[in-house]
């Protein structure tokens, strides 16, 4: 059974026909093709496939298709659009946070969603925004430091 | 910001590919200058325009186009900025503007110099390629310089270099790099090209971005498992639970029911389904309800492989270094002795395996991220039986290799499928389930020692380290009398002045468990043993740890300037509130000398909090500072989760974890403020990417031992011990 949804993604309307229960990250990554959002554990225990649904960071592995509806998605190839995703971005060049990258596609969309909501947080907020988030290359600290300082705008 | 070249995925651009392969080009080959990149990396071919290549690392077009040919792979130790910082350094080019690319599979070019193949692995990359890297770059500077000087009719000894050009100081005439090519290209290359005066260095030294990180910020970087090619479908897998089972039933037509599955293979010890997507394949591959026929390995666990192994460690072992005479002297009494056990690991690169294959009659086409290029392609060449030279390897960036990608077994896996589709591209995907039940596992091991002291110090050693050989399957050749020389590493080059001292090797391999490489390797293992055993020895001497070390490192200055600088700057010997503790560790591992602590506390019900890590680095010329402090950190807590909770379990002949719920991995909010230290230092580049990792257990292991006085004997740390609800296994 398979239905035919028009997600809002980046900005652009794709149509797309799916089983309704299938995992919006496979939608993006092998049906439409944007594959900066990653596949790591397919149970949301790692945050590798974060995207943002209206804003809100959101396992992707988990979310059915024919939950989105209208809401608008962005992904690691559109979060460069928002003034956080775009701060987050260089505070990670410029602190060089980043290892092998795979799980930073969902660290930098966790990160930019934590920062529209709080745009000062403290150590207990980068906790608990981020600890969904597993780096196996251990870059925990490198990403500490670069949210504070996408927080202070000293990177741009 | 230098670029990366061909590296990056444009999803706009996949048209573009389409075409290309439609037209029939090999996607092998380089696109013109000026063409816009297309979705696979690229690996060298020859260009109609004449460049000038003097070696397989370095060509440089007429426009002045410098493109550098990394035969290591990126896999997030920054290699590809350390190599073409070495490169470029030797070379004077213009830094900011090379161009860099995967070298293709050829072990005639590319091999490691340590181990003869094209193998990224053993923390050796800088130190392997440092001076196989600056000749080539000398090589060509010289080139340059002399094909210059013919031009102007000087002596090329009154040329400089610098950014990408020929200077006659004298005269005031300069030429560009790429205006040379020509005449640079009609000299051949000298055989002893002078290098630079470390002193003279301009890049290498310094810490400069990295090329890999701007596309890992905007999910452009293509890794493996982001290949896509016209009409590919993807499959997932299911490997036999148990090693040596053979599959005994499906319900294909199950599978076949699900909305986007194509096919189902059944082999006799894996099933796959394929499928337009990998929800289809995934929802397939559990419709199949495959039943498994468990073979001779059906009943082992865990307990089955510890009693083994014990029994396998009472046994003498293959001598692998003996000074004095530390057996004689450990007979006259007073011996005190240990045994230290490590457990299985899995690796759980955070891209989950994979590889895309597309095999015709013909021809073989694979897009991968593999630590062993060369070898992915021998292994698929053999079992389709091709020549070699047919089947075209894609490497990519890898989303984390820490020795998993050292197997070419995924590549088998899909190569394996494609048969079953000739003609058909096939990516196929394992989940984490998959990958973390089907890896190769850090062995357990078992060490042994026993010492005596005089006067505050070792008077004897002996060391026997008993476990699986991944050498003698890895790499027979060099597998010799007995010996692994990985699983003994650390101890035949142990850093203390002891002079009776002995070292054994006994070979036991798990039933039904295979074991790989996992980073840090060896010395994880025998840096664990004898750093554990430095600290119940001071404890006896009445020694403090770091005092009890330093005594007895006279020989090796450079591992107790580290040992200095680390107990300095982690306060050590300063007050700590209760239930909390400092931890020392000294090793000389993958040719660095590290000194760490680790600060922690232990809670009334045995959980560990990390506090603080301290870590002083001697890794000899550091390319890249930034670099090596950051795969300290990375290094650390990759260490530290196995030490927390790391442990693969065997019930019933099956793997019992299978993802991140019960394989647990540190997360942002456990790590504590970590420290590195870089020591300056003229010697030659050490190894760096498994250093941190075998750092960690130690020295959280003698920081939990000064907070409670438990001396923990086996990893991972186990919290009723901790908790005083069970007895210390020792
Ligand atoms: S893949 Fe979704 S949380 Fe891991
Ligand atoms: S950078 Fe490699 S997993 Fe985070």
């Amino acid at each position: 059974m398979q239905d035919t949804f028009r997600l809002r993604i980046n900005g652009e309307v794709h149509a797309v026909t799916v089983p309704p229960d299938m995992p919006l990250l496979w939608v993006l990554r092998d049906v439409i093709g944007l594959t900066g959002t990653k596949f790591g554990c397919g149970i949301a225990q790692c945050g590798a496939c974060t995207v943002h649904v209206d804003g809100r960071p959101v396992r992707s592995c988990l979310l059915p298709t024919s939950a989105v509806g209208e809401q608008a998605v962005t992904t690691i190839e559109g979060i460069g659009e928002t003034k956080e995703g775009a701060r987050v971005q260089m505070a990670w060049l410029a602190l060089e946070v980043i290892q092998c990258g795979y799980c930073q596609s969902g660290q930098i969309m966790s990160a930019a969603a934590l920062l529209a909501q709080t745009p000062a947080p403290d150590d207990a907020d980068i906790d608990a925004a981020m600890a969904g988030n597993i780096c196996r290359c251990g870059t925990y600290l490198r990403i500490r430091a670069a949210i504070k300082l996408a927080a202070s705008g000293d990177a741009a | 910001m230098p670029a990366v070249e061909n590296l990056s995925l444009n999803p706009t651009r996949r048209g573009l590919l389409a075409g290309a392969l439609a037209g029939g080009f090999v996607l092998a080959f380089r696109v013109p200058a000026g063409a816009q990149p297309e979705s696979e990396p690229d690996q060298p071919a020859d260009e109609p325009a004449g460049p000038f290549a003097p070696n397989a690392f370095i060509r440089i077009d007429p426009a002045g186009r410098t493109t550098l040919t990394m035969p290591q792979v990126e896999m997030g130790q920054g290699i590809y900025t350390a190599v073409a910082m070495i490169l470029a350094e030797e070379l004077d080019a213009d830094f900011a503007s090379v161009a860099l690319e995967h070298a293709p599979p050829n072990d005639r070019l590319y091999a490691n110099p340590t181990f003869g193949i094209q193998v990224t692995g053993n923390s050796n990359s800088v130190r392997a390629f440092w001076m196989p890297l600056r000749a080539a770059g000398a090589a060509a500077r010289a080139m340059l310089v002399e094909a210059a000087a013919t031009q102007w009719g000087v002596d090329p000894a009154s040329c400089a270099t610098a950014s990408g050009e020929v200077v006659h100081a004298e005269s005031g005439k300069r030429l560009a790099y790429g205006a040379l090519v020509g005449a640079a290209s009609a000299l051949s290359p000298p055989a002893d090209p002078p290098l630079k005066d470390p002193k003279d260095f301009r890049l290498v030294g310094k810490s400069l971005k990295r090329f890999d990180t701007p596309d890992k910020t905007n999910g452009k970087t293509v890794y493996g498992i982001d290949a896509m090619l016209p009409g590919m479908k993807i499959a997932t897998v299911a490997h036999s639970p148990v090693v040596g089972g053979k599959v005994a039933h499906v319900d294909e037509a199950a599978a076949m029911a699900v909305p986007g599955v194509r096919r189902v293979v059944v082999l006799d010890d894996l099933v796959a389904v394929v499928g337009d997507h990998m929800w289809a394949a995934k929802t397939g591959l559990a419709a199949l309800a495959v039943a498994w026929n468990d073979g001779p390995n059906a009943s082992v666990s865990s307990q089955d492989v510890w009693t083994a192994l014990r029994e396998a460690s009472a046994h003498e072992g293959a001598v692998a270094k003996s000074v004095g005479d530390a057996d004689g002297m450990l007979k006259k009494g007073g011996a005190i002795e240990a045994a230290y056990e490590m457990p299985f690991l899995a690796h759980a690169p955070m891209e989950p395996l994979n590889c895309t294959v597309r095999l015709t009659p013909e021809s073989c086409e694979i897009w991968i991220g593999t630590q062993v290029i060369s070898r992915v392609q021998k292994t698929v060449a053999d079992l389709v039986g091709l020549p070699q030279d047919k089947v075209v390897v894609h490497n990519h960036y890898i989303g984390g290799g820490f020795g998993r990608r050292l197997e070419p077994d995924m590549a088998l896996t899909a190569a394996r499928v494609a048969q079953a589709m000739i003609g058909e591209t096939v990516k196929v995907v394992w989940t984490r389930e998959e990958d973390i039940r089907h890896d190769v596992y850090r062995p357990v091991y078992r060490d042994t020692v026993a010492a005596t002291l005089s006067k505050g110090k070792i008077a004897a050693l002996k060391y026997k380290v008993t476990g699986s050989s991944i050498i003698a399957r890895w790499l027979p050749p060099a597998f010799q009398k007995g010996i692994d020389i990985d699983a003994i590493d650390c101890a035949v080059d142990m850093p203390y002045d002891v002079p009776n001292f002995h070292v054994e090797y006994v070979r036991a391999e798990p039933q039904g468990v295979p074991t790989g490489f996992w980073r840090g390797v060896g010395p994880n293992n025998n840096v664990f043993a004898i750093e554990s055993f430095m600290d119940e020895l001071a404890r006896k001497a009445g020694k403090d740890p770091v005092a009890f070390r330093r005594d007895m490192l006279d020989k090796e200055p450079r591992a107790k300037a580290a040992l200095d600088l680390a107990a300095e700057k982690s306060g050590w010997g300063g007050a700590l509130p209760r239930r909390a503790g400092r931890g020392v560790c000294v090793q000389p591992a993958f040719g660095s000398f590290i000194a760490t602590v680790v600060e922690a506390e232990v809670d009334t019900s045995g959980e560990v909090r990390l506090r603080r890590v301290t870590c002083a680095v001697d890794t000899g010329i550091a390319v890249n500072p930034d670099t090596v402090v950051a795969q300290l950190e990375g290094g650390l807590i990759f260490g530290l989760t196995a030490a927390l909770y790391g442990e693969i379990t065997i019930r019933d002949g099956r793997v019992e974890q299978s993802n991140f719920n019960d394989y647990r991995m540190l997360r942002i909010n456990e790590v504590p403020p970590i420290e590195v230290h870089v020591i300056a230092s003229g010697a030659a580049p050490g190894g760096i990417g498994e250093t941190g990792t075998t750092a960690g257990p130690p020295a959280l292991r003698n920081a939990i031992y000064a907070a409670t006085g438990i001396p923990l004997r086996r990893m991972p740390v186990d919290r009723e011990v901790l908790a005083g609800k069970k007895e210390a296994w020792r």
